[in-house]
């Protein structure tokens, strides 16, 4: 039972919202399918483009909800630690074609590329835990949300002054074209090996998480900073190990994510940060299945979702209203589900 | 006894070249120079490097909190010149490493030509030799602001400070000399767009001079006009109010066309920031997305007034207008506001930064192109009748705006409203079982906050007269987001000047307009870290927020006495 009655008006306005554009959208699938105007195949295609840009997403996605869990704080510039992996990958690529070695071993290029983006991501990220939220533990909330901006506006301009604000092209490894065929499903190479080597990463992490004796100080942590410390863990070295493995992941996601896009340039971290909040709030902030989940549902839904519930209605260029599905997923989250998928309900 | 000061000296110096190699190789030494700090003897760009040294050599030769010991004069002169030289070091390890190697691949700005510039052209070896003494000098200099009485170093570093500002403002002070007739005394001051040398040492012992007499006899002055009888206190008040006024009506006029444009852009974001200073400041709600209300304000006013509008043209008036864009305004902040009501601050500033994008992504795609003109944009949307759209006459009604705004800020700040929203920001479950209607006073910032921003929309269409989405992206509402804090959050005069600096200044260096955002960025880490209270805060905020940090500090402090057993130095 409700505690007032001007919640109830709040609620039902809300519900109202939530339940038209979930009928908008209904009905729009319903038109575009009874349309029948885009095959099997290309739904089929579109599915499996979005889990892999999906798992992209669940990689930086992580690193949001390992980073809340213990700190209770959104790390806002988590996008740009993304961006500097790309840029790092991008010149340990360019430099090893450079000096030939890119054609004589392009496996042994690739894997040292993505060991250079995961470590310097790292090094990004541990030196922003370290200069801009440390000095800031226990701050109001609103304090180190503010740094984190700040943070992320130096970073992404920084690499603008740095590095130009051109788009870089990635050299091509020569590894991710054509398809294969597993059981009726065609796919294509590259989104495959994301696929996979997402998978890998988040099994690591689940395995880290749980198995460690650091995964079980981290859990500890996250459940009671002050009690954990009593019983003789380092909370800042946890905390420090965590924005780390954050890091990796997100510089692992950056490789993932050129090998998707194949280019570089110094705001792509904005997008996919947000959206991997997103993700992150969907499955459920905090919880690391369900930002894996959340991940894999929103990159789904950005691939089909201007098909399926916009096409129908005759809306002209449905791809340009991409990034407002992700946006919408997010806010029908928060009227609905504001604890995400997985989540607990937290009391304030 | 130096062990610890010499340690830090030397952290200090490698640390403080740190920030001159990176704006140096993100370009902005190399694209400032061509504008003269000190006519004819150093460019803004070449300083800036240098301006850090002189603040590292001035933290070297502080006294040490922990330890409570402060360096005598001549250790503190040697440690201030110890950190600059070692700034200077770095500088020139920077210069000689992209001389020797071609990184330009990945560093674009690195490039024989900034070497040659931060080595003042006189080539390797002596240049570096030149880095290193001049970092040293400099270094010195800061720390001989630790050796002189307080009174005297707060001129000398205000005096530094201001006539900085001075030089860099040369388009505008510039062109207010001209307009007043005073061409001879602009020529004599400025040459090249930067002071002069006579121009330095007049403004300089102008402002260093008068500090000094403020901060000696300041205090007489405040008492004599506390001790004035009240009403010709309230005389005294409304002739100074008076004045203002008329400066600021006459400001146009003075500073001439160019200027009055920036004027006008700098009243928009006063606008824009006394808005979201309501949401942020006042009710302690983050909102990343503020652009969307600025946007709202636009559309509805081009769709409303203008011709050109795709869908509908009643062709209003933009006094006709504006009603019905501030109530469009204030239901889109219910609408935003509802949903996001129940979020914790953190939460809330992505889906607002989400809105915002949305909006955005909507006003420019093509299914809502038949109303908002897609990417073309509304045309032709008619200035604001009397006013022309001239910048100097468009200012006027920008300048309404902003008064009327700073008055409405104020007397809601001082009224029930603004009680319960800073019962509010400050603790929320407190508030509500103390009888404050969160959700009320929420919605009621929301709806508030964006009444403000659609005005300022309105006035932004009717002084541009096209209107694109790409003028409403995120960075609008960064921009406002940092003069709030630069200027002091939940305080009015905090947000204008936060205006005047953060959107003022950079009008001015147009070179610098690239760096913009990598300077905010800047500006709020540092000031979160070093005065999260901004430069003008509000007494309630500053206490807010300096609890905490204050209680950690005195225990320090208490606790690194009892170790030691020194007697402890508290500032």
């Amino acid at each position: 039972m409700p505690r007032r009655f001007r919640f109830d008006v709040i609620t039902i306005f809300l519900w109202t919202l939530g339940g038209g554009i979930l009928l908008f959208a209904a009905y729009g699938a319903f038109l575009t399918l009874s349309a029948g105007r885009i095959s099997p195949e290309a739904w089929q295609s579109l599915v499996i483009a979005g889990i892999a840009l999906g798992s992209v997403y669940a990689l930086i996605a992580l690193g949001y909800t390992l980073v809340y869990g213990i700190l209770f704080m959104i790390n806002f510039a988590h996008g740009e630690v993304f961006m500097w992996g790309a840029f790092t990958a991008w010149f340990m690529a360019t430099g090893l074609q450079n000096v030939g070695a890119l054609e004589t071993n392009p496996v042994g290029v690739f894997i040292l590329t993505l060991i250079t983006a995961m470590i310097f991501s790292c090094i990004i990220a541990v030196l922003l835990e370290r200069i801009a939220y440390r000095p800031l533990r226990g701050a109001p909330r609103l304090v180190p949300l503010i740094t984190a901006i700040g943070a992320s506006l130096f970073l992404q301009y920084t690499a603008r002054g740095f590095f130009g604000s051109g788009v870089r092209a990635f050299p091509d490894f020569g590894l991710f074209e054509g398809t294969v065929q597993i059981g009726p499903i065609t796919m294509n190479v590259d989104r495959l090996i994301v696929i996979v080597a997402a998978i890998a990463l988040m099994l690591g992490l689940y395995f880290f998480i749980n198995r460690t004796r650091t995964g079980r100080a981290m859990r500890a942590v996250s459940e009671d900073k002050d009690v954990a410390a009593m019983m003789g863990i380092n909370v800042d070295r946890i905390i420090v190990t965590t924005f780390a493995i954050g890091g990796v992941l997100a510089g692992a996601a950056a490789i993932l994510y050129t090998i998707l896009f194949n280019s570089v340039h110094f705001y792509m971290g904005f997008l996919p940060g947000i959206k991997a909040f997103t993700a992150a709030v969907l499955g459920g902030i905090g919880n690391i299945i369900g930002a894996a989940l959340g991940g894999l549902i929103l990159g789904v839904l950005e691939q089909v979702g201007p098909n399926l519930f916009l096409t129908g209605y005759g809306i002209p260029s449905p791809n340009q209203l991409q990034d407002v599905i992700a946006f919408t997923v997010l806010v029908l989250v928060l009227i609905f589900r504001p604890q995400g998928l997985l989540g607990r309900r937290e009391n304030q | 006894m130096g062990g610890p000061f010499l340690r830090r000296a030397i952290t200090t110096g490698l640390l403080g070249g740190i920030p001159g190699v990176h704006l140096s190789l993100v370009g902005m030494v190399t694209a400032l120079q061509t504008r003269e700090l000190i006519s004819g003897v150093v460019t803004i760009g070449t300083a800036i490097p240098f301006i850090f040294i002189i603040i590292a050599g001035w933290y070297a030769a502080g006294p040490d909190r922990a330890l409570g010991i402060k360096p005598s004069a001549i250790q503190a002169l040697g440690l201030g010149a110890l950190a600059g030289a070692l700034g200077g070091a770095v500088l020139a390890a920077m210069c000689l490493f992209i001389t020797a190697v071609d990184v330009r691949w990945i560093l674009v700005n690195a490039t024989p030509a900034l070497a040659e510039t931060l080595q003042f052209d006189q080539g390797p070896v002596v240049g570096s030799v030149l880095q290193v003494a001049i970092g040293a000098a400099l270094g010195a200099a800061g720390a001989s602001l630790r050796v002189m009485p307080a009174s005297v170093g707060r001129a000398v570093a205000v005096g530094g400070v201001v006539t900085l500002i001075v030089s860099v403002m040369e388009p505008f002070v510039g062109a207010v000399l001209r307009n007043l007739g005073l061409k001879d005394l602009q020529d004599v001051l400025y040459e090249g767009g930067g002071l002069t040398i006579v121009g330095w040492i007049v403004v300089y012992g102008l402002v260093a001079g008068g500090t000094y007499l403020w901060s000696t006899r300041g205090d007489r002055v405040r008492a004599r006009a506390d001790a004035l009888p009240p009403d010709r206190r309230r005389v005294a008040k409304i002739v100074v109010y008076g004045l203002l006024i008329a400066v600021l009506l006459l400001l146009p006029q003075i500073v001439g066309q160019r200027l009055s444009e920036v004027l006008g852009t700098i009243g928009l974001y006063i606008l824009l920031g006394l808005g979201l200073n309501i949401v942020v400041g006042f009710a302690g709600l983050l909102d990343l997305g503020y652009v969307a209300f600025f946007a709202v304000g636009a559309y509805a006013t081009a769709i409303l007034t203008s011709p050109a509008s795709p869908a509908f043209s009643p062709e209003l008036s933009f006094w006709t207008a504006l009603p019905i864009v501030i109530i469009v305004a204030a239901l889109v902040g219910l609408f935003i506001g509802a949903p996001v009501l129940r979020l914790r601050g953190d939460y809330l500033a992505i889906v607002t930064l989400g809105f915002g994008e949305i909006a955005r992504e909507v006003f420019k795609s093509q299914w809502a192109a038949p109303v908002t003109g897609g990417a073309q944009g509304i045309l032709s949307i008619p200035p604001p009748t009397p006013f022309e759209r001239d910048p100097q006459s468009i200012y006027y009604p920008i300048l309404f705006f902003c008064i009327l705004a700073a008055i409405a800020a104020t007397s809601l700040a001082a009224s029930r409203v603004g009680r319960a929203w800073n019962a509010m920001r400050e603790d929320e479950s407190v508030a509500e079982a103390t009888g404050v209607n969160t959700t009320f006073y929420k919605l009621l910032a929301f709806a508030l906050g964006a009444t403000f921003g659609c005005v300022a929309g309105a006035l932004f269409a009717t002084k541009i007269g096209v209107i694109y989405a790409d003028s409403f992206s995120i960075l609008v509402s960064i921009n406002a987001l940092a003069l709030i804090i630069l200027g002091g959050m939940g305080n009015i005069p905090g947000v204008i000047v936060g205006a005047l600096v953060l959107v003022g200044l950079p009008e001015f260096l147009r070179e610098f307009s690239e760096y913009r955002l990598l300077v905010y960025g800047i500006v709020l880490v540092v000031m979160m870290i070093l005065r999260p209270e901004g430069l003008l805060p509000s007494r309630s905020r500053r206490a807010e927020l300096h609890e905490h940090f204050d209680d950690d500090e005195e225990m320090y402090a208490e606790e690194a006495g009892e170790e030691t057993g020194r007697p402890v130095v508290t500032a």
